[in-house]
Parts: structure tokens; C-alpha cells; sequence
């Protein structure tokens, strides 16, 4: 039966409820359009036989080669299109620098996309507030207070906060830092939130 | 709550399916039994019982739902569907007796939304399974949001096996809010999370890391 490499595309992304990325299957997709392809192929073929021969009882296996073609379609619209919407999702969670593993499993247009929506974002955030901007992707959870205090998990390095004062996060160091600064790393898991 | 970024598209309500939703495009995946109502030439390969070059009229063979959907036309010249077993009159007599006994995950996991799909069908029965559906979903609904909103931070394989892919949907949001207020309660609500996403990326990464 036709259109089954396209299901196998949308099975792999279905397997991955939590919204992760995976490799972008470009074998997969080129078996589809090659599939896509051939079926074109056989109903020009059998339409130009139909209207120069008056060949009428060709019609149905056109009209199923036809859906099959409709199919193919489908499947890849909507696996390029959730695939969008896991980068979406990837600058939301992960801020505008994506680890190297995440970036390895997106074609080259899908790159361009996650700048181009990176730059979409940016622009939009910044014409917040009357020209001052606002960070979005700030304070997810309404935020308690000012000042919290964080546990690091694993090395980080130096950080800088705003009086200049520099910060080495150590594994195990515990810090009582400014919330904004340190929102991005607790939802990386490089920081803790520590809740007395 | 943590709060979701990644927004799939939804399967369709009803009798529509959405063109973009991964779980609509599995769904119309399942085979249907039918019946070919006219001869399809030079697709004999497409079914694999005779070596003949075209598909006869009259063979009774499977097909998936979107090729059924597709070449189905209201003057049947193209094909007729045969009901599948668990929408005939037999099963719906189970199922409008007592529907929490059943096993939906068994009988298709997709039951209400092929059942759903099954009403493009022009069959004379359709009222009936509509109503059947319906009331199905009614006499089950019950027992699912209780047990989704009170199985907190326990084993709920026991309570999902039984469900169709609808409900395992259904209860799925029902324990996400049970967390979220439970969370909520113990005053975690404030505290800052790493991304479930972020922490799924290291999870793989150290699971597929150097042999």
C-alpha cells in the first residue's frame, strides 16, 4: 500500500510526546517525494491515455493515485510543521543559544527558520512598553521577590551580576543572587531554586 | 504548573479531522474492510491474493481510512465500507448495557474517533452508533475524571490500559492539573523549575553518550 514511509515519519515525531527534536530524517523524506513522484507520473501517463482513447474506466485508479499523492502531502506539511513547533518551543525553553545536540538534529532551513524566529521574537519584545522593552521569557511564575537563593549544580564558571561583582558558580555553592539573573539557568537545570 | 511550550496540533472534534494533527493523521491510518464497486485497473499489485493486472469489482479487500474517505462517493460506484466489528449491533448491545467494562485500548485504540469518522459512511446505522458513541463516552466519563483527579503520585498503568487514545488525552490534563494544585498546595508553586524539555535532553544525551 502507498504513503507508508510518510506514516513511519509522523510515528517517529508522535513517539516523542515531551516535544523533544529529533534527527531530521532526510532519507525519509526523499523516499516520500520519490513515492510522490512515480505516482505523478503513472496518472499523467493514464490521464493522457483516458482523453486521447476515451478511456473512462481508467478514472478510479487515477482518483487513487491521486489521494495517494494528497496523502504523501499531508503527512510531510504536518511532520515539517510539528517540527516548527519544537523549535518554537526549543527557544522558549532553552533561551536563543541551543546546545550543539539539539542544533546537529535540524536541517539547514530549519536553522535559518529558528534565527529568523529568534530575530521575529526579539524585535516583538523589544517594541513592548513603549519603546523599552519587555522580556517575555522572564518570570514564567510569578515571582515572590527580589533576591533568591540558588544552589549550583555543576560548574558554570564566572558570573558577572549587575554591580560588577563576578560570581563563581561552583558545584554545590550556594548564592543569594537577583531573581532575573538567574531565571535562564534554573530553567536550564544549571542553577537550583532553594525554597527554605 | 510547568507550563507547556511545546503545542501540538489537536485531532479534530467530531466528525472533522485537523489536516495538521499528528494524532488525525494516525487515526485515518486504520484499515477499513470494503468493497470495490468498480474495476481499478493496473493496481492489481495493490492487493496481494491474485496476480491479475487490475482489481476487479466485487473484491472484498482492506484499505486505510483516508484512501476509503477519498475514493468514497454517496452513489456508491466507487466503494462501500463495511462497518467494523465494534460499531455493529452486536457490540453496541455491550456497550449500551455497561460501557465502563470494556477494554477500548483493545477494541482499536482509536474508538471514538474512527467511530467518529465510520458517520462519512452514509451507513443506514449511523444514528445508532452516533448515539452509542455518545453514550459511551457519557457512562465512562465519570469513573476517568474521578480516577484522574484523585491518583496522586501512584502506579495509573492499571487505570489507563483500558482507555481509548480520547481519554488517555482526558486523563492525562486531569493529573497535570492534580499535580499543578497539589503543587500548589505545599507551596511549590513559586519555586523556579528546570524546563521538564531541558531535563530530557540531558536525560537522552547521557542515555545515547560515549560506549
Amino acid at each position: 500500500m502507498f504513503c507508508e514511509k510518510a506514516v513511519e515519519l509522523i510515528r517517529e515525531l508522535h513517539r516523542m510526546t515531551d516535544g523533544q527534536l529529533p534527527a531530521f530524517n532526510e532519507d525519509g523524506l526523499r523516499q516520500v517525494l520519490q513515492e510522490m513522484e512515480a505516482l505523478y507520473e503513472q496518472n499523467q501517463a493514464d490521464v493522457n491515455e483516458a482523453k486521447a482513447e476515451g478511456r473512462a474506466e481508467l478514472i478510479p485508479s487515477i482518483k487513487l493515485r491521486h489521494c495517494c499523492l494528497l496523502r504523501n502531502q499531508r503527512c510531510l506539511t504536518a511532520y515539517l510543521y510539528d517540527r516548527l513547533l519544537r523549535m518554537r518551543a526549543l527557544r522558549w525553553e532553552y533561551g536563543s543559544v541551543l546546545p550543539a545536540n539539539v542544533r546537529f538534529h535540524m536541517c539547514a532551513e530549519e536553522v535559518q527558520w529558528f534565527s529568523q524566529y529568534k530575530k521575529s521574537l526579539a524585535s516583538f519584545m523589544r517594541s513592548l512598553g513603549g519603546g523599552e522593552g519587555l522580556d517575555l521569557t522572564q518570570d514564567m511564575k510569578p515571582p515572590k521577590s527580589l533576591y533568591i537563593e540558588v544552589r549550583c549544580l555543576k560548574d558554570h564558571g564566572e558570573f558577572e551580576i549587575d554591580d560588577g561583582t563576578v560570581i563563581l558558580l561552583k558545584k554545590n555553592s550556594q548564592h543569594f543572587l537577583p531573581r532575573w539573573k538567574c531565571e535562564q539557568l534554573i530553567r536550564q537545570g544549571v542553577l537550583e531554586h532553594v525554597v527554605s | 504548573m510547568d507550563t507547556q511550550s511545546y503545542l501540538p496540533v489537536e485531532p479534530g472534534v467530531g466528525m472533522e479531522e485537523n489536516f495538521l494533527s499528528l494524532d488525525d493523521i494516525l487515526l485515518s491510518h486504520e484499515r477499513l474492510p470494503i468493497r470495490t464497486e468498480c474495476r481499478f485497473p493496473r493496481l492489481g499489485y495493490l492487493e496481494r491474493s491474485t496476480d491479475a493486472q487490475d482489481i476487479p469489482e466485487g473484491t472484498k479487500m482492506e484499505l486505510p481510512l483516508w484512501l476509503s474517505k477519498g475514493l468514497y462517493e454517496k452513489k456508491r460506484r466507487v466503494l462501500s465500507v463495511e462497518l467494523p466489528k465494534v460499531y455493529r449491533e452486536g457490540w453496541r448491545t455491550v456497550f449500551n448495557a455497561d460501557p465502563n467494562v470494556v477494554d477500548l485500548h483493545k477494541m482499536g485504540p482509536y474508538y471514538y474517533g474512527l467511530g467518529s469518522q465510520m458517520l462519512h459512511f452514509d451507513s443506514p446505522e449511523n444514528p445508532e452508533i452516533a448515539q452509542t458513541l455518545l453514550q459511551t463516552f457519557v457512562g465512562r466519563f465519570r469513573r476517568n475524571m474521578d480516577s484522574s483527579q484523585n491518583a496522586y503520585n501512584e502506579d495509573t498503568s492499571a487505570l489507563v490500559e483500558r482507555l481509548d487514545c480520547l481519554e488517555k488525552a482526558l486523563f492525562a490534563s486531569g493529573q497535570s492539573g492534580l499535580n499543578g494544585f497539589q503543587s500548589w498546595e505545599k507551596g511549590r508553586a513559586s519555586q523556579l523549575t528546570a524546563s521538564s524539555l531541558v531535563l530530557n535532553y540531558r536525560k537522552r544525551k547521557m542515555a545515547d553518550g560515549p560506549p
